[in-house]
């Protein structure tokens, strides 16, 4: 596509890597040529590059496509999907997760990126429920500060949440921050 | 949405508020002065054929993108000084300086240059700084900006040397002139002074004359505060044959290279044999605007731009 045509979020291809464009400025001066400043995250690594584009330059769209897949579990680093239409299994290594691999439950239906075959990034909703399985809950050295606690989730994960949460309750995490938001429901 | 849009216009109010008092004030430099206000076509059979500023067509016609070339006819027709604020057309121009559709104040004096015409430009800003009651030094994205003139005066040759290592008048690239003006030069000028670029290589003269006994650069200037480009005067070139020379070989350059065909501006060039010696200037009111309400993006000094409107 026309470098004119991209815009913050397009998903670009350089040298066959995708990328995301994660911001976009352009510059002209007044009787001269546009020049387009794109900062990209690399959807494989998540790293970010920074690459400037003239007026009349050309990018390659990166063709991104969207599946469900189930959770399945995780072996060292990847972390094994399987498509819910075709069955085929895929993993995604830790980095390309970031955060979001932390409330990723076994079972779970998530969507996933893929370019062709190869998966990209996950598509996470930016709130999910998940039960405290408390190991320490209550424990002085956990106490995180006056108000909150350590408490380790049903994915071992380790959160701050406040001192009345108990083991068993089920709680909101927000996905983005990794932080607790609230108390859904409590053990009877 | 309608929600958001309610409250986006009620929070620029101030700045609108304060766009009006900048035209007020503006129109009241240039009348005491007697300059003449003018209006000339949004919408015309032609427009100065550039490389790089691409017009809106309608129909047959296209959207003005500056009001030079009318306001030089009547130049060439006796008249002496004129000033005119009008709404301008470019395609594709789109970001946090940018709106495809914006505001040009441009003026003009016979008998004057490029030198004069910047003159002019600290005299304005500083006259409506003082009258907004901001006074010589203000504030924009946490600098302050002293606009007592008279203002650092710089070549483009010396710019570039100092900033990008390189001499765009012996050596003109277009390409990485542009890259590096607005990635390198223009970022290395002083913060709290604004800045003013002299003398553009003659290969980016456009519409202005070349230096004389100094061909290789054309008087042509650019104003820039608060590292934004406020402003480009030109002492004015009054060689019919030269500028038809100039508009063909641009003609030329947007077939080949955006395959769209340009009409000459036939009537302009007819003119231009009667135009006297003199200088002109385009200064983007947006722009100016937004250093006066230091607003970082167009968006907080237009009330409705290509994405709200």
């Amino acid at each position: 596509m026309e470098i004119s045509d991209v815009h913050k979020n397009s998903k670009v291809l350089i040298d066959g890597i995708p990328y995301e464009v994660e911001d976009m400025e352009f510059m002209k001066p007044g009787k001269g040529r546009a020049i387009y400043r794109l900062k990209l995250r690399n959807l494989s690594d998540g790293s970010t590059i920074e690459r400037t584009y003239h007026s009349g330059d050309r990018i390659d769209e990166a063709r991104i496509s969207t599946h469900e897949m189930q959770y399945l579990y995780q072996e060292d680093d990847h972390y094994i999907f399987m498509d819910t239409e075709t069955f085929e299994q895929h993993f995604l290594s830790g980095v390309q997760l970031g955060n979001k691999k932390h409330f990723l439950k076994q079972g779970v239906v998530v969507a996933i990126q893929m370019m062709g075959d190869k998966p990209l990034g996950i598509n996470m909703p930016t709130f999910v429920e998940l039960e405290v399985m408390g190991s320490g809950i209550g424990d002085k050295k956990d106490t995180f500060s006056a108000q909150t606690k350590a408490a380790v989730l049903e994915t071992g994960y380790t959160i701050a949440v406040p001192t009345f949460i108990k083991e068993h309750d089920i709680i909101k995490v927000d996905t983005r921050t990794g932080t607790y938001v609230e108390r859904v429901s409590t053990r009877k | 949405m309608l929600g958001n849009d309610h409250d986006r216009l009620l929070g620029i109010k101030p700045n609108l508020q304060r766009r009006a008092l900048i035209y007020h004030h503006t129109r009241a430099f240039f009348l005491e002065q007697g300059f003449l206000e003018i209006e000339t076509p949004i919408r015309t059979p032609a427009v100065a054929p550039e490389q790089h500023i691409m017009p809106f067509k309608s129909e047959d016609w296209f959207l003005s993108t500056s009001p030079e070339l009318h306001m030089k006819r009547l130049l060439a027709s006796g008249y002496d000084r004129l000033f005119q604020i009008s709404r301008c057309f470019r395609k594709g121009e789109h970001g946090r300086q940018h709106n495809p559709e914006f505001t040009l104040l441009e003026w003009y004096r016979t008998g004057a240059d490029y030198r004069h015409m910047v003159y002019d430009t600290e005299q304005l800003v500083l006259t409506v700084a003082t009258r907004l009651g901001l006074g010589h030094v203000i504030r924009y994205k946490d600098e302050g900006i002293d606009l007592t003139p008279p203002w650092p005066r710089t070549t483009v040759r010396d710019a570039f040397l100092r900033a990008a290592g390189w001499d765009p008048v012996v050596e003109p690239d277009p390409l990485r002139f542009d890259t590096d003006l607005v990635t390198r030069v223009i970022p290395s000028f002083a913060p709290g002074r604004p800045t003013v670029l002299l003398d553009y290589p003659a290969p980016m003269a456009s519409l202005a004359r070349l230096k004389p006994g100094q061909p290789t650069v054309a008087e042509r200037a650019e104003v820039f505060i608060g590292g934004i480009e406020i402003a480009n005067a030109y002492s004015e070139l009054v060689n019919a044959q030269e500028q038809g020379m100039r508009f063909r070989a641009e003609v030329e350059t947007i077939e080949r290279e955006h395959g769209q065909k340009m009409p000459l501006p036939h009537r302009f060039l007819d003119a231009l044999a009667h135009l006297p010696e003199c200088g002109g200037i385009a200064l983007g009111m947006d722009r100016l605007v937004m250093l006066f309400c230091n607003a970082d993006s167009i968006d907080e000094v237009v009330a409705f731009t290509v994405d709200t409107a």
